[in-house]
């Protein structure tokens, strides 16, 4: 117990550690400066942009920037789900699993482009390798797409009055190969060497020492696990994701892998800082992320290692705290941890079954994804962010009475009816998914039997939870729910395209519109947006919109479970 | 639209060349230098290997029991109970292990049971358990085994693994190796 609390507390300063100059070098990456890595990946993306007759000096304005997100994002749809209905008559199939059904094929295609990954089939069954590897590739390029579109974002901030804003296909190459590709060698290197499986050879069949015959699922994992963990896409290799004791063996790789969540969402804060030459307003911006991150990680810890109530009443002893669901070689403090670090930033990888934590932390997983900012998926994180930042401002310019501007500016109308549409979509698929889900079910239980795995309250944070994390791109789930049918692949689908699409439509729209306009210098009368009574103002939006749109729904599921517990 | 489409396709298709041949193909490479050539780690006893990460069910009285599985130790397809922490049914199914624990461990009261070795794990595949949970089967084995509790207690401690740097994360035992260190000293 007092040996696992430090390891939070590592955990964290080392992600600030490494965070920092990451974020220095995202900038220098995204503003074309020379790195010392130009001689390797100068050669590399000219050759990526030859062989695929792309011009990288190419300016874009916003809209041309989103006609082409949109466009690669449709040639990955119709590749991936011609893949996944075929695999099985395709190569790289050792242990013959089958083809996907169309609609899981949509649900697991969606998935995995919206950088989302929720996964309603089990790795080790339900898919062959070359269908693992193509996944892979989504979950490099859909973490490429977050980070080029949030270049563009910061270019449009950082622009006095300039429509041209950079290169899309630019930005996106040199997120791949020269952020996410050497981290992800790096991060698979030390897992390989860890005993993370890398290898093309199928299930082994071994036989225990008691003499009982075993198959051992193997697969080329330490590669995918990697960029599932950096490229906040969390998908797991095998069914359990980094649960599993050969995707990550011990608390070394498990630190490894928790700093790989957040490690490029919170470098992307710091990247802005350099972009801009506003360090201070950077420095607001992980202040309150980090508020209310740790408002969420100090609980979590707290109640897991506390334990079940319900297990203290059966007479047993828990001085390792919760562990239903969990690993001893994590234990229960570094299982919530993670629960935190993967939820608040839309990775949603996991290393214990999130269906059995106490409730209260169940409530703080699902408060991480409905804010959906505090560091958040990358690039989409810091949008997300965006609109409340934008929100802030206009809230705080009504309050002292002057026209709302931000780096300056000026917010009107059209941006404000932009930036209140994305933060109410959000909440709006999330109740009206479950409201209809919750709708089917009462009607006919017995139809719909197999979805939940619980009863009662918990039952109804499984469908909250589902739905949640789709529209959070989080892809962790109350793994319980039975979601492999035609109504949860297709609705959990639905959710994920407009989750993913519209919040990056609408900042980049309105950083677009922004920069267009007419620069006005900062006076004594400007707002001041790098100030932490600013950062109070936009730290209150965010709560003050999670409290009013999802604390019905939470009272309803974790917190009444928690009072029948008390 | 239509002018984005075709660079989009070809892209795409250099990023699949790229990011699933030659990365996939560098990792593969850096793993041949890792032991067992990147396929897990194994141990060898009596000409036979096992995997050292990989849970094995242990339910003889002869052998330290490794934790519940939702998922019988079934190494392809992980799993674990889901269970909400509310669920009646799953109270039960904990208070039935709890009898079934204290009915084979003779001697032994319900307050030393220690929770993870009557809870399923996260993977169904957990090769650990807590050092609590083998001291408290110490006294089972010793009596099948005809060995004294402070061999036992010995062997315990020898195969403790201890937290990272001595400072982070837990103290555990891996069960399979306990059990084949405990093979070596008794053959019963």
């Amino acid at each position: 117990m007092n040996t696992e609390i430090p390891g939070v507390i590592l955990t964290y300063a080392l992600v600030i550690i490494f965070a920092i100059p990451l974020g220095r070098y995202i900038g220098k990456v995204f503003k074309y400066e020379a790195t010392w890595a130009d001689k390797i990946f100068n050669p590399i993306d000219n050759l990526f942009f030859k062989l695929s007759g792309i011009d990288p000096s190419r300016e874009m304005r916003w809209k041309q920037h989103l006609a082409a997100l949109l466009s690669i994002n449709a040639v990955w749809y119709i590749i991936s789900m011609l893949v996944l209905t075929n695999m099985g008559r395709l190569p790289l199939n050792p242990d013959h699993n089958p083809s996907m059904s169309a609609d899981l094929a949509f649900n697991t295609t969606i998935s995995f482009i919206t950088n989302t990954n929720l996964q309603h089939y089990s790795g080790e069954t339900g898919i062959s390798y070359l269908g693992q590897m193509m996944l892979m590739l989504w979950q490099f390029i859909s973490a490429g797409t977050g980070m080029a579109i949030c270049a563009v974002v910061f270019k449009a901030m950082r622009e006095k009055t300039q429509p041209a804003l950079g290169n899309f296909y630019s930005y996106f190459v040199r997120s791949c190969t020269r952020v996410l590709l050497p981290l992800a060698l790096v991060v698979a290197t030390l897992l390989a060497f860890n005993g993370v499986p890398m290898t093309f050879e199928g299930k082994e069949t071994v036989t225990t020492l008691e003499g009982i015959s075993q198959k051992i699922s193997r697969g080329p994992v330490a590669a995918f696990v990697a960029i599932k963990q950096l490229g906040t896409n969390g998908g797991g290799f095998y069914g359990v994701n980094s649960a599993h004791p050969l995707e990550n063996p011990n608390y070394f790789t498990n630190l490894v892998e928790t700093i790989s969540i957040i490690l490029i969402p919170m470098a992307m804060v710091f990247a802005m800082g350099y972009v801009l030459k506003r360090k201070k307003l950077a420095r607001i911006i992980f202040g309150v992320m980090t508020i209310g991150f740790l408002a969420l990680l100090i609980p979590t810890v707290y109640n897991e290692t506390q334990g079940n109530v319900a297990l203290t009443h059966l007479g047993i002893t828990q001085s390792m705290g919760s562990m239903e669901g969990k690993e001893v070689r994590f234990g229960s403090a570094a299982s919530a941890n993670w629960a935190i670090y993967t939820t608040c930033t839309s990775n949603g990888s996991v290393n214990a079954m999130h269906d059995s934590l106490t409730p209260l932390s169940g409530m703080t997983t699902l408060l991480g994804m409905m804010a959906n900012c505090f560091f958040g998926g990358i690039g989409v994180g810091f949008l997300n962010f965006y609109i409340f930042i934008i929100l802030g401002v206009f809230i705080s310019g009504l309050m002292v009475g002057r026209t709302p501007e931000f780096l300056g500016k000026k917010i009107e109308a059209k941006e404000m009816k932009i930036a209140m549409i994305i933060a109410l979509l959000h909440p709006l698929l999330i109740l009206a998914g479950t409201a209809i889900s919750c709708f089917l079910y009462s009607k006919n239980p017995t139809l719909y039997a197999s979805w939940l795995n619980n009863p009662g309250h918990h039952g109804f944070s499984e469908m909250l939870y589902e739905f949640t994390s789709s529209s959070a791109n989080n892809g962790s789930g109350f793994e319980g729910l039975g979601d492999n049918t035609p109504f949860w692949n297709i609705a959990c689908g639905v959710v994920m395209i407009m989750a993913r699409y519209l919040p990056i439509i609408g900042p980049v729209a309105i950083a677009g519109i922004l920069a267009n306009k007419k620069y006005i210098p900062e006076t004594n009368g400007t707002l001041k947006t790098d100030t932490s009574t600013f950062g109070l103002m936009v730290f209150a939006v965010i709560v003050i919109v999670a409290a009013l749109s999802f604390f019905p729904a939470l009272t309803l599921g974790p917190i009444a479970e928690y009072f029948t517990m008390h | 639209m239509k002018k984005n489409l075709l660079p989009a396709i070809r892209l795409t298709l250099v990023c699949l060349v790229f990011f699933c041949g030659i990365y996939t193909t560098a990792v593969w490479g850096i793993a041949q230098l890792v032991p067992n050539k990147g396929k897990g780690f194994t141990i060898n006893q009596n000409d036979k290997s096992y995997y050292t990460n990989v849970g094995q069910s242990f339910k003889s009285d002869r052998y330290f029991w490794s934790r519940p599985s939702a998922v019988d130790y079934n190494a392809a397809g992980s799993g674990g109970s889901n269970k909400g922490p509310s669920n009646a049914d799953y109270l039960a199914q904990v208070q039935q292990r709890i009898d079934t624990f204290l009915a084979r461990n003779p001697g032994i009261s319900k307050q030393d049971i220690p929770s993870d070795i009557v809870t399923a794990s996260g993977s169904g595949l957990d090769p650990n358990i807590s050092v609590d949970a083998a001291l408290v089967q110490m006294k089972r084995i010793a009596a099948v085994r005809s060995i004294d509790a402070a061999t036992l207690k010995t062997l315990i401690e020898q195969q403790t693994e201890k937290p990272m740097l001595g400072l982070f994360g837990t103290s555990k035992i891996n069960v399979l190796n306990l059990n084949l260190a405990l093979d070596k000293i008794s053959h019963k």
